[in-house]
């Protein structure tokens, strides 16, 4: 999946990458997508999560060789 | 998502290092989440924000003898079990930096960089002869009593008691 900005978040741990999507988001603009990168697996519970509370929109996840990616799609500011 | 923000309320009530971690990534976690977080220090818990270098300065020989068996400061705390004159603890850190899990002292600075408010109880505060100005780290909200918390907790949508 193509994205516009990238986070690694590869040796964190809850709440770590997900305080770190937040910061990260406000540097995307509505309609971009942010990847996640991370290798703790509650992301993958994690992510949708926190886009369900903020509202913005939870694109999906690849997984390979223990490395998590997931992405977001920023909705509003 | 609603234009009024969620709420999470959470009563800081153990002095220990492992319900302190608790409370905290649940604090900011929900602050990245868009939350409106209130975290109420009482009793144990206070020993969470108190500051950590010089001396806590109280008055009357019982509260100062208190204050120094139980002095409190983030990097002082320990954990609830296995402690172990201070080896667990030692331990259960050096375990957390291996993993990259940051520090309670850390944690509590982050949350209050994302505008979690830190209220101290003001009757505990009293009770124990810990002053506003004096016993706490910086940036601490104004003390306040139950009818506070309880009026943050009646509006929020999650209320902990850790």
């Amino acid at each position: 999946m193509k994205a516009d900005k990238s986070l690694d978040c590869v040796g964190l741990y809850c709440p770590m990458p997900i305080v770190k999507t937040s910061e990260k988001i406000k540097e995307l603009k509505p309609g971009e997508v942010l990847e996640v990168i991370a290798d703790d697996k509650g992301i993958k519970q994690d992510m949708p999560a926190w886009c369900q509370a903020t509202g913005h929109e939870f694109l999906g996840v690849d997984e390979a060789d223990g490395e998590i990616k997931v992405y977001v799609k920023k909705t509003h500011q | 998502m609603s234009d009024e923000k969620d709420k999470l309320t959470i009563v800081m009530f153990s002095g220990n290092l492992d319900h302190a971690l608790a409370g905290f990534t649940l604090a900011t976690t929900a602050a990245s989440m868009g939350m409106d977080v209130s975290m109420f220090f009482t009793y144990w818990g206070l020993n969470i924000i108190k500051k950590n270098e010089g001396k806590i300065r109280s008055r009357g020989l019982m509260k100062k003898l208190l204050n120094l068996m139980n002095r409190g400061g983030s990097k002082r705390l320990k954990l609830s079990r296995f402690n172990m004159f201070g080896l667990g603890t030692w331990m259960m850190k050096k375990l957390m930096k291996d993993a990259n899990v940051p520090s309670l002292d850390e944690m509590i600075a982050m949350a209050q960089e994302m505008g979690v408010k830190l209220v101290p109880c003001s009757t505990t505060c009293g009770v124990m002869g810990l002053s506003e100005k004096d016993a706490f780290r910086e940036n601490i909200a104004s003390l306040a009593g139950a009818a506070f918390f309880l009026n943050e907790a009646r509006e929020s949508k999650v209320t902990l008691f850790i």
